[in-house]
This record gives C-alpha cells, structure tokens and sequence, in this order.
C-alpha cells in the first residue's frame, strides 16, 4: 500500500501548452479555404476560373457601361472622334430603334392594340402560373380558346360585328366545356364578361365607325412577331399533339402507324425543311387562286412540327399514369372516350407541364427561324436594323446582339426556372 | 312422385366459333368492329385528302409552267460554291451540286459533333468540380448559351465576331502558321510525300502490335493472375515505329505555310468564315446540352458503386473506368447519340449565313432557280429523315442489346 502513497512519475506535473485554434472552416475565410484553395489543383484551377472571369466579365461591362454611349441621335455620337474614347455598346441606337423591336413596322397610332394584347396575355397568364390561385380550368379556357380569338382581332382588326361573332362562339364553346346547363354558366359569364371589357376598352380608346382598320400581317414585326409564332405553335400544337398521342396508343391498327409515322416524320426533320415545305409547296397544295398568308403559312408549319414533339411528350405523361386508373373507370362504367377525357388525360396533363414549358422554350427559342422564310420577328427586326446608315458604327451590330440576347435570356431563363419549379412541386411527394 | 334421372353422359359442347372474333381482330385491332368502321372513316378521308392535294398540284404546275420530275437533276447547275470538298465548277449538274451540299453539311456535322463533345465533357467535369468558382462558371456557361436561340448565336458570330475581325493583312496571326481574318481562317494545308504509305503501315503495323500485346496482357491476368505492365511497351512502340519510318522513308506530310501576299494569303488552306462561325456555334450550342447529359449520367451512378470498388481494392482509376464510367455511359449514350442528331439537323442552319450546306445550295439556290419544290424538297427531307431513322434503328438495337444483357 505503499507505494500508492509514492509520487507517481506518471502523473502531468505542468500544463500542457495550448494547441493553436482548428483551421476555421465556416465564414467567407473558411468558404475560401474549403472551397476554392483547399489544394494545389484547386489553387490551380481558381487561379484559372479568375483569369477566365477577368478576360470575360471586365470586357463585357466595359463594353457595357463604362464606356458605353448614353445620349445621342445618330451614329455621330457613337464614334470615338466624337465621343473622345473608345465607345463601347451605342444605347441610343437601340434606343431609335425600340419601338421595331417591340412591334416592327406596325403602324404607329395603332400600336395600343398590340398593347392591349400583351396586357390581356399577362393578365390571363399569370394567375395560371401561380399554383396558389383557384379554377385554373376556367383561366385554361379563357387563354387558350377567348384569347386567341381576342388577340386576332385586336391585332389584325377588322368589324365589330366580326367581333361580336367570335365573342358568341367563344363563350359557346367556354359554356359547353364547362360542363352545358348544369355548370356552364359561370364560364358563359366570365367568358361573356371578357369579351365585354375588351369591346369597352377599344370603343373607349379608339373605335372607328365600324371596327377597328386592318393591319397587314407583313406589317407585324419585332417581338410582337416572335410571341404571336411562339404562342400560336404552342396553342394549336396542343390538340394535334393530343390527338397524336392518343392515336400512337390506339388500338386500331391504322391510326397508331399514321400516328407513329406522323411523329416521327416531323421528329425526323430540321425546322428550316419544315419552313421551306411550307413556304413553297403548301401554297402548290391549295386549290388554284386560293392565297395563305405568309405568316399563315409559317403559323402552319411551325404548329405541325410542333405537333410532333408535344405529343411525344403527352405520350410520356400517358404512360406514367398507372394503368389501375382506367381500369378503375371501367369498372365504374364509364366509356373509353370519358375514361380518357375525364380520368386519364387531367392526370397525364398535370404530370407533364414541366416538359411542356421546355417545348415552350424550344419552340420561343425556335421562332427565330422564321427570320430565314423573310418574316421579321425580332432577330429579323435586328438584322435588318444594322443596314441601316443612320446607326453604321462599328459597335452597333455588337448593342443590337447584346439587347436583344437580353430579351432572349429573360424569356427563355424565366421559363426555364418556372419548369423547375413546377417539377419540384410535383415531385414533392417523392423528395426525402 | 319418383323423378327419373337419367344417367346420360354431358356431352362437351363445341367451342363457340372463334371466326368472328379473329375476323373483328383481323380487321379492327382489339377494338373490334367499331375500330374496324373508324379505320375505313380513317383511310377514307385520308385518301380523300391526298387526291385532292394531287389535284391541286397538277392544277398549280400547269398554271405555273413547272415541269415535274426528277429530270433537272441532269441540268446544268451554273452557279459557284464557296466550299467543296470533291472537284465543283458552274457547269457540272444539280445532282453534283446536291453532293457538294451533302459532303458540306457532313463536315461541318462531324466536326461540330466532335467539338461539341470534347467542350461538353470538358464543361460537366467543370460543373462537377468541389471547385466552387468553377462550378459556377462552367453552370453560367450553360444557361447562357442554352437560353439564347442557336440562329441568334450563328448570326452573332458571323456579323458580330468573323465579319468585324480586321482584313488579312493585319490579320490575328497564332505563331504565324494560324491566321484569322474577316476573310476566314488560314491554316497549313497538309501535301502528302512520299514517306506516307510507310508511315501509315507503320502505325498500322504497332496499332496491331499493341492490341496483340493488350491481348497477351488480359490472357495472363485472366489465367495466371499475374498483372503485366504494358503502356510503357504501347507507347514504345506507337511512337518508335512511325518514327522509324519517318526516319528511313522521310517524312510523311510536309505543311505548306500561308504566307500574305499582297491584299490576300497564298498556300495554306481557307476555312470561309460562315464555316467557322457555323462550327463554333454549332458545337459550343449543342456542348451546354451535352454537359447537361453527361453530369446527370454521373450523377446517376449510385455513390455505393464507387465505395463498393475501393472495398474490393480497386485504386480510384481503376474504379472510375470499370465501374463507373461504364454505368454511367449506359445513361448517357441515348440521349448523347439524340444530340448529336439534333447538331445534325441543326446545321440546316447555314442557310442564314451563306454556308453551302445542303439546304443552302440544294433547297435554297437550286429551288429558287428551277422552282420545283416539290421535288427538292422530299429529297432535302428525305435525307435528313434517313439519316434520323438510321440513328434511331441503331439506337433501339443499342437499347435493346442494353436490356438483354441487363435482364433476367
């Protein structure tokens, strides 16, 4: 025992000195370290991703606002004699020339019609895109069968009596889909309702005695051009694609092979053919003295090819609903065409919205080749814009890329993030 | 009361007939008759349709003066082409002009999708990279390019980068071999000597050697289990060979250096700048979608996989190309293959810019100068459409040989 009384030679007699604090790993420092110099290939490879920023980024906003020209009325004050210093982007060109981005060469006092049409798209638009809001059938409805016939009218022009006819058909049509005398009225009513509104606000701000003057498709231009083709491919695409779809699962032998041969045929061929086929062997198809708009015509093909790729994608919206489904509405009676108009198709709809949007953005990104069939939407408007001798400068083809690659952009990447949302939404169910 | 059952034996009924059922079946699909009536309603219109649109044709071609047929083929063409890859003057025919546009749109296809394919994979191990700077950069690289129409971007390099670069005498030189102007990209032209023929039989000769050697070195792995180092013999004699030919043949190509002479470039050959701006937008286009492609394919191979090769012992190279890559090409492969048709189909392109791609010179110029649409364009289609059903046919034998090795 007595050695536990011993000074034991084990024991720490001093303290140990104090270890320096860990490597800090959180904050901007940390964030710097952990992420970006953590080793010599990182170090490595930041330095480049810098060097690459620095050749892209300072160009860029160089080009774009310091050295770029804000005031001006022609090309004098966009050349560096002139301006004292290399000049960059020239804004007052795009400036001059915004108004035929926008609406082309339609004519100036009835510019509040396109407008008019662009507030309406938005208004009926946007209440669609936001999940949270109630009777996204009726709004489906209102966008994609009164607004089309509103916007036609409104941009084209043409009686009031026309006008009035469309109206009735419409709501009609809105009253029959709504579901006839039992549920219908409401539809009738706001569909009735829209068209009123529209009919007030033109008679308040410029009717003439009896509708409103034509305006020349050749004359439309700019970004009206490319949303009126966009839209127009998406719209009309929707029932070909369906039709297509349903008759690629059809069970009648000869429709599923027109159907599949169909598809793959437009599949299989570039959008340019397309407009080629339409521009210069429709009009050969139609009876002799019988003339089709040139817009018309690029409105057909580009709704044809259209056609082909949306049902493809409504093909892999049918196939992900379970097959219990049908068969469920079988047993509860109902026909084939009910099953698939009131079970299977709502539910393939919903799950392919995000590969709708993405067709959207192809189809928005696609719209520029009609610039090549001598149709001005808005790459056309650009295009024809750097021929002008008014705004020659070594730097306007560059402003006029940049502007209208923000358009592009904005479009495009807002709706591609609206799909992605979308998608997260509805695969929120499977997220862990 | 008795009830007198009589013990007769039942009789087995004759099966229903199975006439109508296989005549419905025949006819209608398993839709029966009413498929059957839907079906004639179906061929009825269509056919409907297609009389009446060849009717109206014969009208209009008759109204227009346009002959028909396949007879203009044999004309002569009469116009220039700014590129062609097999001998094309003015007075050779519409259906050399066709081949010229054909070989065209082929070049510039195969070399886009080359390009297109290095820059992606090169963007989505970019994107991949614990590098947070770079990832960013290369997913900027992305949405930019993938949210601005391709026509957009061919047109911007053409007017906005090739047209604006200076003329040749001050042109961008690299080295003084390469040089960029706004009259297109001069690059020495390769003239054969010669030392080729050896040349070639000489790599042909260790490209057999190696595989022979790479052969002989699995043999040994799989039966003794013993693991032979060979790069170093490949590489030997990959480079040893031809070099020794080189040295006792002499050299197989020589390169012909532009020089400026005068206004323009003598020697060398002319890349024309709708090639150029055509190529760079194709590929650096088509590589936002191919590193889209090619992260998901990684990003699908399940994180076990690559755990499960460093628990066998495997290095991290080794696990990499044995277990990963192969996975994960199985996923990449049919979307990739659906790219490289789409740069196909996309190179139709051209036509904005001048380039002599087949739409350009067969469904542009030559339609325009024979007017007969009809023709010109089914074959224009045709072509393309071939050349999508070939890649499709390939691709589901691909996915099928997939699912076989794959099932039960």
């Amino acid at each position: 025992m007595s050695d536990i009384a011993a000074p034991s030679t084990f024991v720490r007699q001093d303290l140990v000195k104090e270890r320096s604090a860990p490597i800090k790993t959180t904050g901007f420092i940390g964030f710097v370290r952990t992420q970006l110099l953590n080793s010599p290939t990182n170090i490595l490879l930041t330095v480049l991703g810098l060097l690459l920023l620095w050749f892209t980024l300072v160009p860029a906003t160089k080009f774009l606002l310091v050295d770029a020209v804000w005031q001006g009325t022609d090309r004098d004050a966009c050349l560096a004699v002139n301006a004292g210093h290399p000049v960059g982007a020239c804004w007052p060109y795009i400036k001059a020339k915004f108004p035929q981005f926008i609406y082309g060469f339609y004519p100036e006092p009835e510019r509040w019609r396109v407008n008019l049409t662009f507030l309406l798209a938005v208004l009926l638009l946007v209440p669609l895109l936001i999940p949270r809001l109630p009777d996204k059938g009726l709004n489906a409805g209102l966008l994609f069968i009164a607004f089309p016939v509103i916007g036609f009218f409104l941009l084209h022009g043409g009686s009031l009596i026309s006008f009035a006819i469309g109206a009735a058909i419409v709501s009609a049509l809105l009253f029959l889909f709504g579901g006839g005398i039992r549920t219908g009225w409401r539809a009738l009513m706001v569909s009735l309702a829209l068209f009123a509104g529209t009919g007030v606000v033109i008679a308040v701000l410029g009717l003439e005695h009896d509708g409103l003057p034509l305006v020349d498709t050749r004359q439309w231009g700019g970004l009206l051009v490319t949303l009126v083709v966009s839209v127009t491919g998406i719209v009309v695409s929707m029932p070909i694609g369906v039709a297509l779809a349903l008759g690629r699962r059809s069970t009648i032998p000869l429709v599923r092979i027109f159907s599949v041969a169909f598809i793959e045929f437009w599949r299989g061929v570039p959008l340019i053919t397309v407009l080629f086929f339409a521009t210069y062997m429709l009009p050969l198809f139609l009876p002799a003295g019988f003339t089709i708009d040139a817009l018309a015509r690029a409105l057909i093909g580009v709704a044809l090819f259209a056609g082909a790729y949306t049902a493809e994608v409504i093909r892999g919206g049918l196939q992900a609903v379970p097959r219990g489904q049908s068969e469920a509405a079988s047993a509860l009676g109902l026909a084939t065409w009910k099953t698939t108009a009131l079970i299977v198709m709502p539910q393939a709809l919903r799950h392919v919205i995000p590969g709708l949007v993405n067709s959207f953005i192809a189809m928005f990104k696609d719209t520029s080749l009609v610039s090549i069939v001598a149709i001005f939407d808005l790459l056309g408007v650009l295009q024809s814009s750097f021929a002008d001798p008014v705004w020659a400068t070594p730097t306007t083809s560059l402003t006029g890329f940049a502007f209208a690659g923000m358009i592009y952009f904005v479009f495009c990447f807002g709706m591609s993030r609206y799909s992605q949302f979308v998608e997260k939404r509805l695969n929120a169910h499977r997220r862990n | 009361m008795s009830i007198s059952i009589e013990a007769r034996p039942l009789e087995a009924r004759p099966p229903p007939s199975q006439f109508s059922a296989k005549l419905q079946r025949a006819l209608g699909g398993r839709a029966g008759w009413r498929g059957f009536a839907f079906q004639l309603l179906f061929v009825v219109a269509l056919i409907w349709i297609g009389t009446e649109i060849v009717a109206n044709v014969r009208v209009n071609l008759a109204a227009q003066r346009i002959t028909s047929g396949f007879g203009f083929l044999e004309r002569t063409a009469g116009f220039d082409v700014s590129q062609n890859l097999i001998p094309y003057t003015g007075s050779d025919t519409y259906a050399r002009v066709f081949l010229v546009g054909l070989l065209n749109t082929l070049l510039v296809s195969v070399l886009g999708i080359f390009l297109a394919t290095v820059i992606g994979f090169i963007v989505a191990l970019g994107r991949l990279s614990p590098n947070w700077l770079l990832s960013r950069i290369a997913g900027a690289y992305v949405e930019v390019l993938r949210n601005l129409p391709l026509l957009f971007q061919i047109i911007f390099w053409y007017v906005a980068v090739l047209r604006a670069l200076p003329n040749p005498r001050q042109s961008i030189s690299l080295l003084d071999i390469l040089f960029l102007s706004n009259r297109g990209l001069v690059v020495p032209r390769p003239i054969a000597d010669p030392g080729l023929q050896p040349f070639i039989l000489a790599l042909v000769a260790a490209i057999v050697a190696a595989l022979a050697l790479r052969h002989y070195a699995l043999k040994q792995l799989f039966d003794r289990g013993r693991k032979l180092v060979i790069w170093p013999y490949v590489l030997a004699l990959l480079i040893g060979l031809p070099l020794l030919s080189a040295l006792l043949f002499g050299v197989p190509v020589t390169f012909e250096i532009p020089v400026l002479k005068g206004f323009n470039f003598s020697g060398g050959s002319r890349l024309i700048p709708e090639f150029v701006a055509l190529l760079l937008a194709l590929s650096t286009y088509t590589a936002t979608y191919i590193a889209e492609i090619v992260r998901g394919g990684i990003l699908s191979v399940h994180k076990g996989q690559m755990e499960a090769g460093s628990s066998l012992g495997l290095h991290r190279g080794d696990t990499l190309r044995l277990i990963v890559v192969p996975q994960a090409l199985r996923v990449i492969l049919p979307p990739l293959t659906n790219q490289y048709l789409n740069l196909t189909k996309n190179s139709s392109l051209a036509v904005a810019i001048g380039y002599p791609d087949l739409v350009s010179v067969f469904a542009g110029t030559t339609l325009s100068q024979t007017g007969q649409a009809i023709e010109i364009i089914a074959i224009t289609m045709g072509v393309y459409l071939l050349i999508s059903l070939t890649t499709s046919a390939i691709m589901s034998f691909y996915g099928w040989r997939i699912s076989r090795s794959l099932g039960p």
